[in-house]
């Protein structure tokens, strides 16, 4: 294990960014979100949580990877993925490391995505235990161990000094490489987590009962006439999917240029009206089953197709900001409790 | 760096030929005058035109069709009308194949077979008939209800005249929904048809073609004393990527651009009814 003082933080930024690529939460213009730290920029991480969640790094909301030109008859496609080289992402909390896992089984199941697996292979994850968890986190509810993210490199900040525990040979080899750490011993780390697993035991959603949600009870979820109500306030805004950590729907379009034409993929969102519209009709025609779609999805759908793993991590973004108060854990206690 | 699926092929417009009034069939290569990749019956591809969009097409042609591939597409919004302005020796981009595709090696196999199907919902049946038509050993009996709106309306209508007609142990029963000039074959709904003719229950039924026929046509098949673990039908939705991924055409926990299309009515009644 190893350390740095606090204070001398902005050392360790620095050595990192002069390394490789480094991600990490950045304030601008009021709002805390993963980007590329530079000298001048307000890194923070003692605030628990960004805006937008890591799954940015790795599914971008925009990404351009094709361009094609057209001259007469004739389509040339030119492939304009970005390949990335090895870059580094600090601060990553339990919850948004847990949401990797549930993009994995999507975007790196056969066929690969190729876009998503060039950018997972080259990221060498510094993680970092919530000291401080918020009255919305549920993580605890599915299994997810905030005292301990088990990244490449597992951080606690803990009375003025962060240490860093490398996890993967990947991890060790970056950390082994900076200089303006320390050696340390575990036991602030150990005593740390302690601490943080009775603040999350405390917190009012961590014990949640998920036992209804599995595939066998598909069907009678789906007819549950709670929906109406659980639904009937949603604006179909979208932003509970855009700030999820785990949701991956995307639109493919293109843009036309002077010089051809861009493809891009970015995200969409199943609250929208549009997102199954076809010629004569659309299968989910009203809010409510739009709105059934995603919280089926997280809790019924996806864990029946992936062995039982929720994708939902419990990251309270929803609850915390949708405008009308609707979230998963008021979904969650409604159908579960019968 | 992986390929990405994403990235499309160019496919070149070889032939295009008009079926109804909004209705062509086109023939698509790669730029090597081959077909693009291999595929089984019902499965589908990914056509675009660059700048218009991209959609969803099943693959028309037969798997045994080594020189090419068909796509018989109904005009019906911006990507569609596009292709339908196309000439021959243009191209287009393509992807694929995707989605299931019919049983034809395992449960198709040695059956008596009874394909029904409503105006464009012949196209993704016509992989298949064809396909058996060229593994004849392999099938017995082959029933064929087709209706669509007009006379005209009747997508393949020379191929199914000339040689479908022809085939033996094919039996083809041609409809349209109402009295027309010139025309003296059956008139009505093909899920009425169905019952009239009293096909035998021994057969295999594949049902494509819009919601509202599909939903009747079964009735009509319980009600001749079919089973839903003998009917079989494609499903549509909205699709993006075509391979499980965009979260776009998902019914319950099955995507239909890779679980499916093809579901047999069994399966179907698992799932939420919304399709
Ligand atoms: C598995 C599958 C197989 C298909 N096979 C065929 C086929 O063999 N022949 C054929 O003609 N068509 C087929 N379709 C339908 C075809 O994909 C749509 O007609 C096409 O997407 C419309 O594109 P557009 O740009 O012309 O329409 P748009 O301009 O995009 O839209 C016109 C209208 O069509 C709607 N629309 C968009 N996508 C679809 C869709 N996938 N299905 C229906 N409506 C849609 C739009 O919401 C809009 O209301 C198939 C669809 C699927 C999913
Ligand atoms: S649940 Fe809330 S955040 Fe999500 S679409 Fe509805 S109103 Fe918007
Ligand atoms: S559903 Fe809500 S709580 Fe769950 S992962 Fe998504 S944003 Fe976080
Ligand atoms: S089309 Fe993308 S998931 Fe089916």
């Amino acid at each position: 294990m190893k350390k740095i003082a606090y204070q001398n933080i902005d050392k360790l930024y620095g050595e990192l960014a002069s390394n490789l690529d480094l991600y990490m939460p950045i304030k601008k213009a009021g709002a805390l979100n993963f980007e590329k730290y530079e000298n001048g920029k307000e890194a923070d991480i003692e605030t628990l949580q960004t805006v937008k969640s890591v799954k940015d790094l790795f599914f971008p909301q925009v990404e351009h990877f094709v361009d094609f030109k057209t001259d007469g008859t004739k389509i040339d496609v030119i492939d304009t993925r970005e390949i990335r080289s090895e870059f580094a992402i600090f601060g990553v909390r339990a919850c948004d490391l847990k949401s990797l896992e549930v993009l994995d089984k999507v975007f790196l199941q056969e066929p690969v995505d190729s876009m998503y697996k060039n950018k997972r292979d080259n990221a060498v994850i510094f993680t970092l235990a919530c000291q401080n968890p918020h009255a919305s986190c549920f993580c605890k509810v599915f299994d997810i161990d905030a005292s301990s993210p088990k990244g490449d490199v597992e951080c606690h900040l803990t009375n003025g000094v962060l240490y860093l525990n490398p996890i993967t040979e990947k991890g060790a080899n970056l950390v082994n490489k900076l200089t303006c750490l320390e050696d340390a011993t575990s036991e602030s780390v150990d005593l740390n987590k302690q601490e943080i697993k009775a603040k999350i035991d405390a917190l009012p959603f961590s014990n949640l009962d998920l036992s209804v949600f599995k595939g066998e009870n598909l069907m009678e979820l789906f007819d549950r006439k709670e929906w109406e109500e659980l639904s009937k306030a949603c604006l179909g805004c979208g932003t509970c999917t855009f700030i999820c950590p785990t949701c991956q729907c995307f639109d493919v379009r293109d843009f036309k240029t002077n010089n051809g034409v861009k493809r891009f993929r970015c995200w969409d969102s199943c609250m929208y009206s549009e997102f199954t519209k076809m010629a004569a009709e659309n299968p989910r025609k009203n809010q409510m089953q739009r709105f059934r779609q995603r919280f089926m999805h997280k809790l019924v759908y996806y864990p029946s197709n992936n062995g039982g793993l929720y994708s939902c991590v419990g990251c309270g973004r929803c609850v915390k900001k949708c405008p009308q108060s609707l979230n998963i854990v008021k979904v969650i206690k409604k159908l579960g409790d019968k | 760096m992986v390929n990405e699926v994403l990235i499309p092929h160019i496919g070149v417009i070889t032939d295009i030929r008009k079926d109804t009034p909004d209705v062509k069939t086109f023939r698509v290569v790669g730029l090597d005058g081959k077909k693009v990749f291999e595929h089984m019956p019902g499965q589908c591809a990914m056509l675009s035109i660059p700048g218009v969009g991209e959609a969803m097409f099943s693959i028309t042609s037969s798997p045994t069709n080594t020189e090419f591939m068909e796509f018989s597409i109904k005009k019906c919004g911006c990507l569609t009308s596009w292709l339908h302005a196309m000439t021959v020796g243009q191209q287009v981009t393509i992807r694929g194949p995707y989605g299931n595709g019919f049983p034809v090696t395992t449960d198709f196999k040695g059956k008596n077979m009874l394909f029904i199907a409503g105006g464009i919902g012949l196209a993704p049946l016509r992989s298949v008939i064809n396909y058996i038509r060229d593994n004849r050993q392999d099938y017995g009996t082959i029933d064929i209800v087709y209706g669509s709106r007009s006379m005209d309306d009747l997508v393949d209508f020379r191929e199914i005249e000339e040689e479908w007609k022809n085939e033996k142990d094919f039996n083809v029963y041609l409809t349209i929904d109402r009295e027309q000039e010139g025309w003296n074959g059956h008139v009505g709904f093909v899920p009425s048809y169905v019952k009239e003719v009293n096909i035998p229950t021994d057969r295999t039924a594949v049902l494509c073609g819009p919601p509202i026929m599909i939903k009747f046509t079964l009735q009509a098949l319980l009600e001749l004393g079919f089973n839903k673990t003998q009917v079989y039908t494609t499903l549509e939705f909205r699709m993006k990527c075509g391979v499980g991924k965009c979260g776009r055409c998902n019914v319950g926990n099955k995507y239909i651009c890779k679980d499916g299309p093809v579901f047999r009515m069994d399966q179907l009644q698992e799932l939420p009814s919304e399709y």
